[in-house]
């Protein structure tokens, strides 16, 4: 059975994952230079606790299952995720209305743990919290996470499993023959596939149609976020009350000890998938939205600001089905918000129900598979005794690279012997050039480092993208 | 009357200069290279250039350089080309002399700092 | 474990000068630094234009490193390689990771002096892309000058400080094509000397009070696009301008490197010292761009010899440092020392608030004339005042 699955991102890598503990000949083809690079890589990050759907679509029965299903995978994938807990802020009466529905709803997609909390409860755990709060809606499953290092650490032990991974190759075309799918063909190589999974995210709708498989349209909505550098104003996820489908502008702590606030929502049409530019409307939005929460929030510690593109249909559920028209095609699309939460729900949806289930496709375990993996360590959270420990091991662990985030030669080694070859890649494994100096200090550092570990030259590392070489040549050539 | 700032030294005095037949005459200068300055700024600019030479062989892969005087300011692109040329073997030491009388310009080429061998 | 009386923490000019002072008085001194070398940002720093006052001479940054470097005493322990992790104060003890492993130092005094690091286009909230071709200009500084390698083709500089000046230069001089700088202030943010000898002498266009507005192109930048702006930094509508690059470097500003002090001594945008160097914190003094950001490192040296000589006097109980305010009035910016130690004569460092023709610099009882002040000038002025309640410093335009 050959499988190719389309899209590295935290759906398709952990789609891929789940597939490489069966006897099947899994390929992940990702057009990016590295897995997580989509829509996996700029949103809010959060694990929500599962409340926002109404019982009976798809989305409400993956996210609660989802948001559950994440205790286990840390354990496996070593990724970081805290379940901080979120509230959901309420300001006046009709706020106060919906509180009572949303926790209603949230006992019917069986979620546990909620509570009505009054005005007392929630200055005294949020005391920065905008003094006009009247209650909050508290869940203390809601969690954050690093949502690229789910897809890394999905993805490295899909390799691990024998998975074969295509970075940097974009899918053209699909063929098909006798109402099957064939093959894959990418701008550089072709692969025969009886099974086809269609997990690329804002473009899935294009996907599908090389395909000539079923497809919903989908449109990008961008999101726009500012990250701060300080963690002062909340240790909770934090959210206005819903209005009109809108999540609104949130304050959300983030595992690398900074603050992200926003997002705004603006429609973008569908060639403008690509279109993550920040504006100066959308920046001030942003602020003025986390004010609305945090009054205090000041723009004097700004690490960087990003967007995201939220991948919209007309439909608003997920589409995830197997085509009725091509017998292998499957669509695994419109992955919204909340489609972190639910990722794991979803790639054990696919391989259970649509692939053994309605498919017919008898998979069978191998008889070993590795299921979980270590992730590269961050020295810097060890007791001094371990990071001691490790330095008398590896020298390497005692030389501070990132001088912001104290990332040591050590752990960007690791990082190029697990397969980055990007600044990019780098940085999202290791947290290194995240900090205020936001790489200026050792990029080159890194840069160096790869191509010594890699055997590039210097002038051929990339940022991210091809065309982003961080040197166009040399000074004295 | 014309305003020059001297930049023989980082105070960057605002310099008065004024042009009479027998000279000029300066004011605003903190101290008499001023005056110096004034003076060659009107009829011959000149700077001293740093930049870096190519090393071959060393930890480095290039050293930092200067002129050992202020060479006219325009022959500046004419000395750059030439500076690209030229490659010198490590270890290069501060101090040491990469080329002398570069251009025939009466001043040397000077390593401004130390490179090891690999 | 290791002991010592001073210990100090960065090797750039402060702290190499800081070494000297405190060996020089007497202490055993360990010197410590995170990169392989001593003398910090002066290593990159090719040009000429340092040690004019200390060393009556104009040298490149690296020629001033190494003349500092032969003035520290043989006895000083050198550790490069090695990153302060952790200061914990009140034992009087900081941990140093490095290659050879992880060691807890115990001083009796400190001296920290780790510099500034530069404000980043990032924390600018300048809409547009995320491409590659955006630097800090120590960072292409650094990139040119010592790696060696070519940032882009086709340049713009955003921040006329010194170092985007430099800057300017450098990366006409290497064969790239800067085709400006621009500026959000209606003057020049660097020395005169550099407007003239880095822009000037190349015809390199300078836009005052213009800035960026935002950058377009991916993942390479291809254009940026700058505007003029009125008196309160903000843009005016319908001045834009489109300017294809594929470099922007950028020079908005240094920013002290406090972190790790920052929870347990007086801090505002650096670390609080007296003239003495000493912080709110008897047993820590600190020196160089981590307490203000100073235009020339000669005041960098100086400042940095003189927390270590005070430095190695407290390690052997021989200090007592006083604090009287020393407090900024009209005209005044920037203000150095946040306190005055009667003893040592009094370093008064202040930038202006504004670019004044003729003034009157007040510093207490005393009053000086002085001509031509610009923000981006710091006015240096020594006196030995007797000890009063609080000193005033005021500069006055006539
Ligand atoms: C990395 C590094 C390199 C150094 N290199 C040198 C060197 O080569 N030579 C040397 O003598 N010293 C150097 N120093 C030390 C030096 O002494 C500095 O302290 C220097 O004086 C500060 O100048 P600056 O250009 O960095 O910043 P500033 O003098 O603060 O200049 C920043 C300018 O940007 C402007 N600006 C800010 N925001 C905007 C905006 N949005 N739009 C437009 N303009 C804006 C500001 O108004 C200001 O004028 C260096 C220090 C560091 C950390
Ligand atoms: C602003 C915003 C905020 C959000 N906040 C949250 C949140 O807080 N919590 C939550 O649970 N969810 C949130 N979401 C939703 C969540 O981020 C997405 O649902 C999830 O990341 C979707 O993952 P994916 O794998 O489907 O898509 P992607 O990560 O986009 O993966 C698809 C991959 O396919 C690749 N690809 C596309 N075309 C091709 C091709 N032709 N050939 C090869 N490869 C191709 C892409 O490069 C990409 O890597 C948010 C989304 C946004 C935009
Ligand atoms: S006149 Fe003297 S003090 Fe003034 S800038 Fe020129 S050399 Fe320096």
């Amino acid at each position: 059975m050959k499988i190719a699955v389309i899209g590295g991102g935290i759906v398709g890598t952990l789609i891929a994952r789940l597939l490489s503990f069966y006897e099947a000949d899994v390929t992940l083809i990702e057009k990016e230079n590295d897995v997580g690079w989509g829509v996996t890589k700029a949103n809010s990050g959060i694990i929500h606790a599962g409340y926002d759907d109404e019982p009976g679509t798809l989305r409400a029965s993956l996210v609660v299952p989802g948001n559950e299903a994440y205790t286990q995978l840390q354990k496996d994938l070593d990724f970081p995720f805290m379940r901080v807990g979120s509230h959901v802020l309420a300001f006046n009466e009709s706020d106060l209305k919906t509180l009572e529905e949303l926790y209603k709803r949230g006992e019917k997609n069986g979620i546990k743990g909620m509570k009505i909390l009054d005005r007392e409860e929630v200055l005294s755990m949020i005391p920065k919290v905008n003094p006009d709060v009247k209650a909050s809606l508290y869940a203390p499953s809601a969690g954050i996470v690093i949502p690229w290092r789910v897809a890394l650490s999905a993805s490295d032990n899909f390799v691990m499993n024998g998975g074969k991974l295509a970075l940097g190759e974009r899918v053209v075309d699909i063929e098909v023959s006798g109402g099957r799918v064939r093959k894959v063909i990418t701008d550089k190589n072709e692969y025969e596939a009886d099974v086809v999974i269609n997990a690329s995210g804002l473009f899935a709708d294009e996907i599908a149609k090389m395909a000539g498989a079923e497809s919903v349209p989908i449109h990008p909505r961008k999101g726009e976020y500012i990250l701060l550098d300080t963690q002062e104003y909340t240790n909770y996820v934090l959210f206005p009350t819903p209005s009109h489908g809108s999540k609104g502008m949130l304050v959300v702590p983030t595992l690398s000890e900074n603050t992200l606030i926003g997002p705004n929502a603006v429609d973008l049409p569908p060639d403008k998938k690509g279109d993550v530019s920040t504006t100066e409307s959308g920046l001030k939005e942003v602020h003025e939205g986390a004010k609305k929460l945090i009054p205090s929030i000041k723009l004097n510690k700004v690490l960087r600001t990003f967007a995201g593109l939220r991948p919209e249909s007309p439909q608003r559920d997920f589409f995830i089905k197997e085509s009725e028209k091509v017998w292998g095609f499957i669509n695994v699309a419109a992955i919204r918000s909340p489609g972190l939460t639910a990722a794991p729900a979803i790639a054990e949806y696919v391989v259970e129900e649509l692939l053994q289930q309605r498919l017919k496709i008898n998979l069978q375990k191998k008889r070993e598979y590795i299921k979980s993996i270590k992730s590269i360590q961050k020295v810097s959270r060890l007791s001094i005794e371990d990071w001691a420990e490790l330095v008398r091991k590896d020298e390497r662990y005692g030389n501070i690279i990132c001088v912001c985030n104290r990332v040591t030669e050590g752990e960007i080694v690791e990082a190029v012997k697990r397969g980055a070859r990007t600044l990019d890649s780098v940085k999202f494994r290791t947290g290194a050039m995240c900090g205020p100096c936001q790489a200026a200090r050792c990029a080159m550092k890194i840069a160096k480092i790869i191509s010594r570990e890699a055997g590039i030259p210097i002038e051929e590392i990339l940022l991210n993208a091809d065309g982003s070489n961080i040197a166009v040549g040399k000074v004295r050539p | 009357m014309e305003r020059i700032k001297c930049v023989r030294c980082p105070l960057g005095c605002m310099l008065k200069v004024k042009v009479t037949k027998d000279g000029i005459e300066v004011e605003g200068n903190r101290c008499p290279r001023g005056e110096e300055f004034a003076l060659q700024e009107i009829e011959n600019p000149m700077r001293i250039l740093t930049t870096s030479v190519r090393v071959s062989g060393g930890v480095l892969p290039l050293v930092s350089v200067k002129t050992s005087g202020a060479v006219p300011r325009d022959k500046i692109k004419e000395l750059m080309d030439h500076i690209k040329s030229l490659e010198v073997e490590a270890p290069v030491k501060i101090g040491d002399v990469i080329e002398k009388n570069v251009l025939n310009l009466g001043v040397d080429l000077v390593a401004t700092r130390d490179c090891d061998e690999k | 474990m290791k002991r010592v009386e001073v210990v100090v923490v960065g090797a750039g000019a402060a702290g190499m000068a800081a070494a000297k002072g405190a060996a020089e008085n007497g202490a055993h001194v360990l010197l410590l630094d995170n990169e392989n070398w001593v003398g910090g940002i002066l290593q990159q720093c090719i040009h000429n234009g340092f040690g004019v006052h200390r060393y009556k001479e104009e040298l490149t940054g690296p020629e001033f490193a190494e003349r500092l470097k032969k003035e520290i005493p043989s006895d000083v322990e050198v550790m490069t390689g090695s990153f302060v992790h952790k200061i914990f104060p009140e034992e009087k003890k900081l941990i140093v990771i490095s290659r050879r492993g992880i060691e807890e130092i115990h001083y009796e005094s400190m001296v920290f002096a780790t510099g500034a690091r530069e404000k980043t286009f990032q924390s600018l909230l300048i809409p547009g892309t995320r491409p590659v071709g955006i630097y800090t200009a120590g960072q292409a500084q650094r990139m040119i000058n010592i790696d060696g390698y070519l940032p882009g083709k086709r340049a713009l500089v955003l921040g006329s400080g010194d170092v985007g000046l430099i800057m300017a230069r450098r990366m006409h001089l290497e064969g790239m094509e800067v085709i400006g700088v621009v500026e959000r202030l209606p003057y020049p943010g660097g020395l005169r000397r550099n407007v003239k000898q880095c822009l000037e002498d190349f015809d390199i266009p300078l836009y005052l009070s213009h800035t960026v507005v935002r950058v377009e192109g991916f993942p390479r930048l291809e254009k940026v696009i700058v505007a003029k702006v009125d008196g309160k930094f903000s843009p005016i509508p319908g001045t834009e301008k489109e300017l294809k690059v594929d470099t922007l470097v950028v020079s908005v500003g240094l920013v002290p490197v406090k972190k790790l002090l920052a929870k347990f001594v007086d801090v505002e945008s650096g670390i609080l010292v007296s003239n003495s160097g000493q912080t709110s914190v008897d047993s820590i003094f600190a020196a160089g761009n981590v307490t203000t950001i100073f235009d020339l490192v000669d005041y960098v040296a100086n400042e940095g010899e003189k927390a270590g000589k005070n430095a190695a006097l407290y390690a052997k109980g021989k200090f007592e440092g006083k604090r009287i305010p020393v407090k900024k009035g009209e005209g005044v910016k920037v203000l150095h020392p946040k306190w005055y130690d009667p003893s040592d004569p009094l370093s008064v460092y202040l930038r202006v608030s504004r670019p004044m023709e003729r003034a009157v610099v007040r510093i207490g009882k005393y009053e000086i004339e002085a001509e031509d002040l610009t923000p981006a000038e710091m006015v240096h002025v020594e006196i030995e005042p007797p000890c009063e309640d609080e000193i005033v410093v005021s500069v006055t335009e006539v």
